[in-house]
């Protein structure tokens, strides 16, 4: 039978290894997995690289986790200068590498998706593409970019069944499941357990193929 | 004779007049959230928020929060009766595939080419602030852009060529400011549209590209 249910975060957090790169889902408050990312603290992995939308608001997660030394490297979208880890970059304490944020998630999808690199216009007429490799594409420059993958995903869904198949409520879905395709090791917290058979496939967003431990954090 | 500046408010109620019915369209961070405001609620046009809803709506009222709901800004907001949500590569999709009738972005410079300068003030600021603006203004199909016509402290934000760091070259069709409406052709700005009281001079005298 497979149950991909885990009963506790130590075992949820199991294996997570110093240097791995985890890819944190939300956007905002909404999505974000806190549980999971506390989680994530108790268990102790240090220099991680994390991939999230921006580099977290005082009083978040992402901020105890960098406040307690763990992370090298912070690959996201923008940092506010006032925030933890703009202050962290600014004494050379974080190596942060900012990406626009739609190739932040189609770099995330091409390594879900085996893509090994795509070209696109955005940012190839900007500071981002500074020594890196550009060419002209049906009359428009196009810059380089490569897949985005993670070692660990941490997702935030609304349901998830045995088989980790998920949905998510409303805007909570953001970079959930192009992550869940992106890792290795896709860790699930739920807020419901569904059945298996009671979610109606048309309604599952992300199969369960893509996920490999979930935890039930109710509300 | 006297005028007086639109407020955001203004501005954004101004460029809400141009958008028909019909039209997909994202709105960037500051005065371009206002503009969904001023777009009369039986004119069907559909909010894109880039965190993947389709037919953003109003706020909320007070109780009635849908915790689980927010928009760019990170602003609780309602979902339109046909909207629907999509995660984060195919709102970015939606957004670089062409699939944008319009985008609104804030600015700190707009140039007379349709550059548009609005995620750092100068190449060695050590904090970036990217975002979404790359993507959007490169993948809609035409880009607005309203902003205050001038600076604080009275410089130029329309130019002949963007001081601070490019979000991306030749994009912008549109401007709206505080003073007047200019589209950008490829002879340059090229005024549509003024606050009562203001003249093609007193314009030309607080913008450094020329206008026409």
């Amino acid at each position: 039978m497979i149950d991909k249910f885990v009963r506790t975060m130590a075992d949820a957090m199991t294996g997570v290894a110093d240097g791995s790169t985890i890819l944190l889902g939300g956007f905002g408050d909404v999505g974000i997995p806190t549980p999971l990312l506390d989680g994530l603290i108790e268990q102790g992995a240090r220099n991680l690289t994390i991939v999230a939308v921006a580099g977290g608001r005082d009083g978040s997660a992402i901020e105890r986790l960098l406040s307690l030394g763990r992370v090298r490297r912070l690959i996201c979208s923008f940092v506010r200068p006032a925030s933890l880890a703009g202050r962290l970059f600014q004494r050379g304490e974080l190596d942060v590498e900012i990406v626009p944020q739609g190739t932040m998630a189609e770099r995330m999808r091409a390594a879900g998706a085996g893509i090994t690199g795509f070209y696109t216009p955005t940012g190839a007429d900007t500071l981002l593409a500074e020594g890196r490799e550009t060419r002209e594409i049906g009359g428009k420059l196009c810059l380089l970019e490569y897949p985005l993958p993670g070692d660990v995903a941490l997702i935030e869904a609304w349901q998830a069944d045995r088989w980790g198949n998920l949905t998510y409520r409303d805007s909570a879905r953001n970079f959930n499941p192009v992550m869940a395709m992106a890792a290795k090791l896709t860790i699930v917290m739920t807020r419901n357990v569904a059945a298996l058979g009671e979610l109606a496939p048309e309604t599952i967003v992300t199969p369960g193929i893509f996920v490999n431990r979930v935890l039930h954090v109710p509300l | 004779m006297a005028f007086t500046p639109l407020d955001r408010n203004g501005i954004a109620a101004r460029c809400a007049q141009d958008i028909p019915e019909g039209w997909l369209v994202n709105l960037g961070i500051g005065i371009p959230t206002l503009v969904a405001d001023f777009v009369p609620p039986d004119r069907e046009v559909i909010f894109h928020a880039e965190n993947g809803v389709i037919g953003v709506g109003p706020a909320p009222a007070t109780d009635a929060v849908n915790p689980f709901l927010i928009n760019a800004s990170t602003t609780h907001v309602t979902l339109r009766t046909g909207g629907s949500y999509v995660h984060h590569a195919d709102s970015f999709a939606i957004a670089r595939g062409g699939h944008l009738d319009l985008c609104v972005l804030g600015a700190f410079e707009v140039a007379e080419n349709g550059d548009i300068a609005n995620w750092a003030r100068s190449a060695d600021e050590p904090v970036k602030q990217v975002g979404g603006a790359m993507d959007l203004a490169i993948g809609a199909q035409r880009l607005w852009v309203v902003m205050e016509h001038t600076t604080k402290d009275s410089e130029p934000r329309l130019r002949r060529r963007c001081t601070y760091p490019l979000t991306a070259k030749g994009v912008v069709k549109r401007v709206y400011t505080n003073l007047a409406v200019l589209d950008v052709t490829p002879d340059g700005f090229v005024v549509r549209d003024m606050i009562p009281g203001m003249t093609l001079e007193a314009l030309q005298a607080r913008t450094e590209a020329k206008l026409a």
